[in-house]
C-alpha cells in the first residue's frame, strides 16, 4: 500500500497552517470501528419531516438501547454546552412525505445540523421507497431525498457522512436495525452519499433480536474467495472478528499466503481455482467439516487491463471467467445444495462489484464489464434467494488503498484519492465492514443491494 | 486380545521439493518443516490445537537441531503443548514416523498425530575436520594457559578442510548410486527400462499437477508452486542422451546404465501427514482417506553378505504379505520409492525370480509380477525429487488419496533406505 504523503502533510502542524491559508483540501482522519466501541461517540439529534413519520420511534429505541442521548430540537444545548455544541449524529425520519412542500421541514432541521455534526459524524435520512408511490407529488418528494443526501454529503466536513435509507412500506421496525447501526457506527467510515433499500425484495424474513452487536455473526461459517491477500484477507479477518469461522479460498499458487490468512483467523484454507469444474462442489464438500455454509463472499477477482483497441479474447475471457462466471456457477451449486450440510437457509451471499462497473474506467472494458455484470447477477439472484430466506448483495469499492492502487501512476493515484468527498482513499477494512454488515443475520431485510464504498468518489456518483 | 483399531490417514501437507542449492538454498530444515506444518494447520483448522504427538526427522541434521521437530512445532501455529520426538531411519524416516504414530493411535495412546520428514542438502551441516576437532577438544580440556597453547600448537593448515556430508555409505565408502549400479548389473536391468520408468514418473507427476491432485496435499513455499525437478516433457529419447554417472565396481564402464536422469537428484523439502483415530476425524467432519493396516521393516547385509544395499524391501514385503494373508497381486496400487529407476526394477525382478524367492526368501514359488499400470500412478521420487526423510510423508498421503478417489482398495508402499534397510506398509480404503 503506498503512503499518503499529502495526508501526512496537511495533518502536520505546519502543514495544517499552510493548507488553511492557501485553501488545500484537508484530509480528515476517519473514525473506524473496533470491538467494544460505542455506537456513537456523542449525542444524536432525531428529526421528523411530517407527523406521519413511521420510523422515528424505531430509531429512538435503537439509539436508547445503545445508550445514546437523543434530542429532537436541532438547536438543543447538549451536555451543558451551547446550542451549537457538537453532536455525533443526526437522523431524519423523512417517511410519510405527501408533497415536495414537506421537504422544507427537513431543510429546517438539517441547516443547523450541518454545523453541529462533529468529526466522523453521521447524518442519516430515512425515507419511503419512491417506486412504491403512485402520485407524482409523493414520488417526487421521495425522490428528492436522494439529491438532498448526495449534495449534503459533498458539503459535510471532517469525515462526516450523509447517507439515505429507503424503507419499504411493509417493513417493520426491527428490519431497520442492522442498517441503522451500520450507517451510524464507524463501520461505515468510507460509505458516503449512498443509499440502501430495506425490505424491498418480497418474501424476506428473519429477526435481529438477540444479536450481539459486537459479534453479530458469532457461530456462523463464512467462505471467502481470494482470501490470500489484499481486501480478501481483510474480509476474512473482519468476519472472524465478528465471530465467524472462515473458510479461506484462493488459487493453489497463492497457497502459502492463504495458509497465513487461515491461521491468522483460526479458520481453514482451501486451495482451489474457482473457475475449475466442480469448484462449487469442492467448497460445499470442504465446508461440511464446519457443518455447512452461512455466508459466502465472492471476493476473488482479477484485472487484465488493456485498451479495447488492443484487447485479445484470452485476456478478456480470463477476467469474465474469474470475476463473473465462477460465482454464477458456485451460486448455482449453493442454491441446489442441501439445507443442513450445504448453504444454510437464511444464508448470505455478498459479492464485490466495483466503481469501474458503475462509472467505467479507461483500460478496463473487461473488468468493468465483469463488475457491471455482478450487479445484474445480484439483481436477478435476490428474488431467487427469498424462498431460502437468504440474501445477496454487493459492495462496489471505489479507490481503496491496496497493492493494486500502489502500482498506479502518482497522478492517477492522487486523483483517485482527492476526487472523493472524504478526500482520501478507503482502506480494505472499509470494504470488509460493509461486507460484514450484509453478512449479518440481522440484515435479513437487505437484499439485492449494491452499496458503494468510495467516500463519494466523483466517478459515476 | 481385541485387535487394535486402525489409524486413519486424514490428510497431508508438503512444500514443493526443490533441487539442491536452488529455491530453498537458504532454508533450514526447521524453516521447511515449520512451513509444512503450518500449511497442514491451515488446511485442517488446527490453529492452537494440541496434537497428540508430532513425529518427524531429518537425515542430514545439524547438531543444534537435536530437537528439530519440537523446535518446528514451537515455531508453528500448533499449540506449544504438543509433544514431539525426532526419528531417523535414513530414507525410511517419513514412513517410519507415520508407522510410529499409527501404532500409538492403534493402541489408543494418542487420538491424533502428525508424521513428517524434512531434508536439505543445500543447508547441510558442515563439520570441522576431524584432526582440527581433536586439537580444539584437547585445548578445551587443558587446565592451564600453557597447556592450551601446547594443544593449539597442533594446528595445521590442512585441518581447515571441512567435513562435508556425502551421500556415501560409511562402511563401504561407496556412493549409494555405485551400490545401486552393482545391483542393477547383477539383475541385468537395462538402460532403456530405467529411462522408461523415469519418463513415466515425470509424465505421471505432471498429469497429477495438471489434474489438481496436489491442490490439497501441497502448499507453495518460497516461490515454488510445484517440484522443480519435474520435467513434464521428459521422454525416453531425451533421457537416452544422458551419460552414465554411477558405475558398478569392477564392471565394464561401457555397460553402465545409471544416469543423472534415472537417478533421483539431491533435493530439499519437507512433508507432513495427519493421522488420527476414526472418531477424531468424525468429530471434526473430516473424511478418512485410508487406513494404515500394517507395516514391516527389514535389513540386509550389504557389507559382508552379497545382497544389494537397497534390496531390503524385497525381504520386508513377503513377510508383510504372509502376516496379512495376501499375495503380491492383491493390491490396487503400488508405491515403490524411486531412489533409482534401477532399484525399483531390481526389486520387481527379485520378486519375479524363482531362484531369489526360493534361496533368499525361502518361498516355494516366486511372488510374481505386478501390473505395472498400478505402479507410482501419480509419479514418484525420480520426478518429484527425494528429500530423504520427507519421502515417506509424501508417499503415504499420495497413496491414501489415490485409494480414496477409487472408493476402496488396497495399496502397498515400499521404501529402501541407506544402511541396507527397508520400510514397507499396507494402506486400505
Amino acid at each position: 500500500m503506498s503512503h499518503d504523503w499529502y495526508s501526512d502533510f496537511v495533518n502536520s502542524g505546519v502543514g495544517k497552517a499552510i493548507a488553511g491559508n492557501v485553501g488545500l483540501p484537508p484530509v480528515p482522519k476517519l473514525r473506524r470501528w473496533e470491538p467494544g466501541q460505542p455506537l456513537l461517540s456523542g449525542a444524536a439529534l432525531l428529526g421528523t419531516a411530517t407527523a406521519n413519520g413511521r420510523v422515528a420511534k424505531v430509531v429512538r429505541a435503537v439509539l436508547t438501547e445503545a445508550g445514546v442521548e437523543v434530542h429532537e430540537d436541532p438547536n438543543a444545548p447538549i451536555g451543558g454546552g451551547s446550542s451549537t455544541s457538537k453532536v455525533a449524529a443526526a437522523i431524519v425520519d423523512a417517511t410519510g412525505l405527501s408533497s415536495p412542500a414537506d421537504l422544507a421541514a427537513i431543510q429546517q432541521f438539517l441547516t443547523p445540523v450541518m454545523r453541529r455534526v462533529g468529526p466522523s459524524g453521521r447524518i442519516l435520512v430515512i425515507g419511503d421507497v419512491p417506486a412504491e408511490a403512485d402520485r407524482p407529488a409523493v414520488r417526487a418528494a421521495r425522490r428528492s431525498l436522494e439529491g438532498l443526501v448526495r449534495s449534503a454529503a459533498k458539503e459535510a466536513r471532517y469525515g462526516a457522512t450523509v447517507n439515505l435509507v429507503h424503507v419499504a412500506e411493509e417493513a417493520v421496525g426491527a428490519d431497520l436495525e442492522s442498517t441503522l447501526r451500520f450507517f451510524l457506527s464507524s463501520r461505515s467510515a468510507f460509505v458516503d452519499g449512498q443509499r440502501v433499500d430495506v425490505g424491498t425484495v418480497a418474501g424476506y424474513a428473519g429477526s435481529a433480536s438477540g444479536t450481539d452487536w459486537d459479534r453479530p455473526i458469532a457461530g456462523k461459517v463464512a467462505v471467502v474467495t481470494g482470501a490470500a491477500r489484499g481486501i480478501g484477507r481483510t474480509v476474512a479477518k473482519t468476519l472472524a472478528r465478528d465471530g465467524a469461522t472462515v473458510v479461506c479460498v484462493d488459487i493453489p499458487a497463492a497457497g502459502d499466503a492463504l495458509a497465513r490468512t487461515a491461521n491468522d483467523v483460526g479458520g481453514t484454507s482451501l486451495q482451489l481455482d474457482i473457475t475449475s469444474e466442480g469448484a462449487g462442489a469442492a467448497i460445499v464438500e470442504h465446508a461440511k467439516r464446519h457443518g455447512g455454509i452461512d455466508i459466502v463472499v465472492h471476493n476473488a477477482g482479477i484485472t487484465r487491463d488493456k485498451l479495447l483497441a488492443n484487447q485479445d479474447t484470452d485476456r478478456w475471457n480470463s477476467v469474465i471467467d474469474v470475476n463473473l462466471n465462477a460465482q454464477l456457477a458456485i451460486d448455482e451449486v449453493l442454491l441446489a445444495s442441501s439445507d443442513d450440510q450445504g448453504f444454510h437457509p437464511g444464508g448470505r451471499i455478498v459479492t464485490v462489484s466495483s466503481m469501474a462497473g458503475i462509472a467505467g474506467n479507461r483500460g478496463q472494458t473487461s473488468y468493468g464489464s465483469s463488475k457491471a455484470g455482478v450487479i445484474g447477477l445480484v439483481e436477478a439472484t435476490a428474488p431467487l434467494l427469498a424462498p431460502k430466506k437468504a440474501t445477496i448483495n454487493a459492495v462496489a469499492p471505489g479507490f481503496i488503498e491496496t497493492d493494486m492502487t500502489a502500482a498506479m501512476p502518482v497522478g492517477t493515484r492522487e486523483a483517485g484519492r482527492r476526487l472523493s468527498s472524504l478526500t482520501q482513499g478507503g482502506l480494505p477494512v472499509d470494504v470488509a465492514e460493509t461486507i460484514a454488515y450484509f453478512a449479518q443475520g440481522a440484515s435479513y431485510a437487505v437484499n439485492g443491494q449494491v452499496l458503494r464504498v468510495c467516500g463519494q468518489n466523483l466517478l459515476g456518483a | 486380545m481385541a485387535s487394535p483399531r486402525r489409524a486413519a490417514v486424514v490428510g497431508a501437507n508438503r512444500i514443493p521439493f526443490a533441487r539442491s542449492n536452488g529455491a530453498y538454498a537458504r532454508a533450514s530444515n526447521q524453516d521447511m518443516l515449520t512451513a509444512a506444518l503450518d500449511g497442514l494447520v491451515a488446511r485442517f483448522g488446527l490453529t492452537g490445537e494440541r496434537i497428540g504427538e508430532v513425529v518427524a526427522g531429518a537425515v542430514l541434521k545439524h547438531s543444534r537441531d537435536f530437537n528439530l521437530t519440537r523446535e518446528a512445532v514451537l515455531g508453528s501455529r500448533l499449540s506449544a503443548a504438543t509433544p514431539t520426538y525426532d526419528v531417523q531411519q535414513a530414507c525410511g524416516t517419513g514412513l517410519e514416523a507415520a508407522i510410529l504414530i499409527a501404532n500409538k493411535i492403534a493402541l489408543g495412546q494418542v487420538e491424533v498425530g502428525i508424521a513428517g520428514g524434512v531434508d536439505t542438502t543445500s543447508d547441510a551441516p558442515i563439520a570441522v575436520n576431524e584432526d582440527l576437532r581433536e586439537v580444539l577438544l584437547a585445548a578445551n580440556r587443558a587446565k592451564s594457559t600453557a597447556g592450551m597453547l601446547k594443544a593449539l600448537a597442533g594446528l595445521r593448515p590442512g585441518q581447515l578442510v571441512p567435513e562435508i556430508p556425502a551421500n556415501r555409505e560409511p562402511r563401504t565408502g561407496m556412493a549409494m548410486g555405485d551400490h545401486a549400479a552393482i545391483t542393477a548389473a547383477y539383475w541385468g536391468i537395462e538402460r532403456t527400462a530405467q529411462d522408461e520408468l523415469t519418463a513415466l514418473s515425470h509424465q505421471n507427476l505432471a498429469r497429477a499437477y495438471e489434474d489438481g491432485f496436489f491442490d490439497d496435499l501441497l502448499t507453495p513455499y518460497l516461490g515454488l508452486t510445484k517440484d522443480n525437478n519435474l520435467r513434464a516433457d521428459s521422454t525416453v529419447e531425451k533421457l537416452g542422451k544422458l551419460k552414465p554417472v554411477f558405475f558398478p565396481a569392477g564392471g565394464d564402464r561401457a555397460e553402465a546404465t545409471m544416469t543423472a536422469g534415472n537417478s533421483t537428484p539431491l533435493t530439499d523439502g519437507a512433508a507432513t501427514v495427519l493421522l488420527s483415530s476414526d472418531a477424531w476425524a468424525a468429530e471434526r467432519g473430516l473424511p478418512v482417506l485410508a487406513h494404515l493396516v500394517d507395516a514391516e521393516t527389514a535389513a540386509v547385509d550389504y557389507v559382508h553378505g552379497d545382497e544389494g544395499l537397497l534390496m531390503a524391501p524385497a525381504y520386508a514385503v513377503p513377510r508383510l504379505l504372509e502376516r496379512n494373508g495376501l499375495t503380491l497381486q492383491d493390491f490396487d496400487y503400488y508405491e515403490i520409492h524411486e531412489a533409482f529407476a534401477s532399484t525399483v526394477l531390481a526389486t520387481l525382478a527379485a520378486w519375479e525370480s524363482p531362484q531369489f524367492c526360493k534361496e533368499r526368501l525361502g518361498l516355494d514359488a516366486p511372488l510374481g509380477s505386478i501390473d505395472r499400470a498400478k505402479l507410482n500412478v501419480h509419479g514418484s521420487s525420480l520426478a518429484a525429487g527425494h528429500p530423504f526423510a520427507a519421502t515417506g510423508a509424501r508417499i503415504v498421503p499420495t497413496l491414501a488419496k489415490t485409494l480414496h478417489a477409487k472408493g476402496s482398495g488396497r495399496g502397498l508402499i515400499s521404501i529402501c533406505a541407506a544402511g541396507g534397510q527397508g520400510v514397507v506398509a499396507i494402506l486400505e480404503a
